[in-house]
């Protein structure tokens, strides 16, 4: 309860910065030396968070529908063979920085949005991909083969049974994924994606702490409000998610 | 060993295999893509070359082999071993045809020119390191023989370096150019990923033991080191600059411990930050996982609560607490680019110079070290976990 008490607040705290950020002065200001501007101003930065979520939210949308699509073909007959190929790959991509994933995207596609985006998607992928893999594992087969004695078909099973059963883990998965790509997001900033990094960056640049402060604050709070999100719908459906074919 | 499966379905003496036909088809489709990038200097932007018109007669033979292999892998399954030494053979085949390619391709060009991999050389190289990955996986080799394996690729892309076949390349003309720099930007990223690690074990230990201790105190401790690792990595590195400037130039003795808002020690610390987690989150959870009956055998044989906590539950705890360094490790290997860009040193210091100037033999001068280091840290530490697991079942 108390959570849900805190995550209300931090998103009323986060919305009124974002609306008038200006009321939040006098707040950073102590963070600036020779009276440099406390907020930034460059960009509105509620456009920029705006930006920010819809980057983030595309790539994990497309994370999403290509690991758990991924992740149910290597588990059914038919792409079994790939399992361990496809297992091996996920580990290693795991060790890819994602800087220099971002870093390398950007010869390919051009400054801008693409290769953050491209970036965001690929890193996106292994953690979903994972949590798929562990949460079809996770469905009793005592479970399947009583689907099955039913008579539904494969693919009444898949639907019915195996993802309902796996979807709280698959959705921990995004949540993790969710996460990181709002924290790659802003370094997407430094080749020149629209995200909040720019508000850190122009900070760096400028030695003001006030706009780090601010850009990571809000990122930040995001990061915190997305995930507790995503922790009340996993909860809430763990439980009649348990209750076989409910 | 048999590789047939029960899929449910009988299998024909010649089955078409899917791991290799997915590397085929990658494999296939980067012949068509140009294999080098040939400009004049390293800035301008050039032509792009496929391998037949970069080495003729030479290239279409590389080509050629490379098909077979993939062919071969498509239409059947080899052996684990067959296929990862056909793998990496294509792969080594690969880069010699890079090297051979710049090679020639500079020879008529002139110091300033460049040739370095394009879309091509990567996607073929893909497709190889996916046939060698797909028979190592199913190798499902003890750790004796991954150490080796581990080894053996290490000490064969040192070898490759070192031999001068790829010194024509652009990233290796980058290299020469800027040696001692890149040494010390290695040195320099190495420290900061190993010193943060060191640290943050030296703190976390302690504090996961006491966490174990005292549950109460867990949802406050982990709380706050959970909202640690949502702060953007950008702005943790940014903010520690004038937090540790403030720290050294108003606690006394600050500034002669080695504190200071400039340099590799605001990297450290956040890195150091980031760390916290996994080891404390991983020390609790190993310990609880210890069954109650083995820790009350020890205090029963009259062990002290130290003894039991040094000699049963750390050991014991051991893997998972690997298992964090592996994380932490390699996080922090990707992460200390990131330094590159607060004046922090290390291999980011050429991914940012190198995407200000849009220069991209600087950006893989700084990005593929950092992801060979990480990727043997992480292979590296998997094998011991695996080994540690071993041991103790």
């Amino acid at each position: 309860m108390t959570r849900r008490v805190g995550l209300v607040l931090l998103a009323a705290a986060l919305a009124a910065f974002l609306i008038a950020p200006d009321r939040f002065a006098p707040l950073l200001r102590p963070l600036t030396t020779n009276g440099a501007p406390a907020i930034y101003t460059q960009t509105s930065l509620l456009r920029l968070a705006l930006s920010h979520l819809a980057l983030v939210g595309a790539a994990v949308a497309v994370s999403t529908a290509v690991a758990v699509g991924f992740a149910i073909f290597v588990t059914r007959p038919a792409g079994r063979d790939l399992l361990p190929l496809a297992r091996s790959v996920a580990s290693i991509g795991q060790t890819f920085p994602p800087v220099a994933v971002l870093a390398l995207a950007v010869p390919a596609m051009g400054f801008g949005a693409g290769p953050t985006l491209l970036a965001l998607i690929l890193y996106g992928l292994l953690p979903i991909f994972e949590n798929t893999l562990a949460g079809l594992a996770s469905v009793p087969p005592a479970v399947i083969e009583a689907a099955r004695g039913t008579g539904m078909t494969p693919a009444q099973r898949l639907r019915a049974v195996e993802l309902p059963l796996a979807l709280p883990v698959i959705l921990s998965g995004v949540r993790l994924s969710a996460i990181i790509a709002l924290s790659t997001a802003t370094i997407g900033s430094t080749v020149a994606a629209r995200t909040l990094g720019e508000v850190i960056i122009a900070g760096l640049l400028s030695s003001n702490s006030a706009f780090v402060v601010q850009g990571g604050a809000v990122v930040a709070a995001l990061a915190l409000l997305i995930s507790g999100l995503f922790r009340e719908i996993e909860r809430a459906l763990t439980p009649a998610a348990q209750r076989p074919g409910g | 060993m048999t590789t047939l499966r029960a899929t449910g379905l009988p299998r024909r003496a010649v089955a078409p295999d899917l791991p290799g036909a997915v590397a085929a088809l990658i494999g296939l489709g980067g012949m068509a893509l140009p294999f080098v990038q040939f400009r004049p200097n390293r800035i301008v932007a050039g032509e792009a070359l496929t391998l037949p018109a970069a080495l003729g007669a030479r290239g279409t033979a590389v080509l050629a082999g490379l098909a077979a292999v993939l062919l071969l892998a498509a239409l059947g399954r080899q052996r684990p071993a067959l296929r990862l030494a056909l793998g990496a053979a294509a792969g080594l085949g690969l880069t010699l045809a890079l090297g051979a390619a710049a090679t020639a391709l500079s020879a008529g060009g002139g110091t300033l020119a460049r040739v370095s991999p394009a879309a091509g050389f990567w996607t073929m190289l893909l497709a190889a390191l996916l046939l060698a990955a797909d028979g190592a996986a199913r190798l499902e080799a003890r750790p004796a023989l991954r150490w080796l394996l581990l080894a053996a690729g290490v000490a064969a892309v040192a070898a490759l370096l070192r031999s001068g076949v790829l010194a024509d390349v652009s990233v290796l003309r980058e290299y020469a150019a800027r040696a001692p720099q890149f040494r010390a930007e290695a040195v320099r990223h190495l420290r900061l990923a190993f010193a943060s690690l060191g640290a943050a074990l030296a703190i976390g230990l302690p504090l996961g033991i006491a966490l174990h201790l005292q549950r109460g105190l867990r949802p406050a401790v982990l709380g706050v080191l959970d909202v640690v690792q949502t702060i953007p990595s950008l702005a943790l590195f940014g903010v520690m600059i004038p937090a540790l400037g403030w720290v050294a130039a108003h606690v006394p003795g600050a500034a002669a411990a080695g504190i200071a808002g400039i340099g590799v020690f605001p990297a450290l610390v956040a890195l150091f930050l980031y760390s916290l987690l996994p080891v404390v989150a991983n020390t609790v959870v190993g310990l609880d996982a210890v069954p109650a009956p083995l820790r009350e055998a020890a205090a029963g044989l009259g062990m002290t609560r130290g003894q039991v906590l040094r000699q049963v539950m750390i050991p014991l705890t051991l893997p998972v607490l690997l298992a964090a360094v592996r994380i932490v490790l390699v996080q922090n290997i990707g992460l200390a680019v990131i330094a590159g860009l607060i004046g922090g040193g290390g291999f980011g210091a050429f991914v940012f110079q190198g995407l200000n100037q849009t220069a991209m033999d600087l950006i893989l001068l700084g990005a593929l070290p950092t992801i060979a280091l990480a990727l043997v840290a992480g292979v590296a530490l998997d094998i011991a976990v695996a080994q540690l697991r071993r041991g103790a079942a």
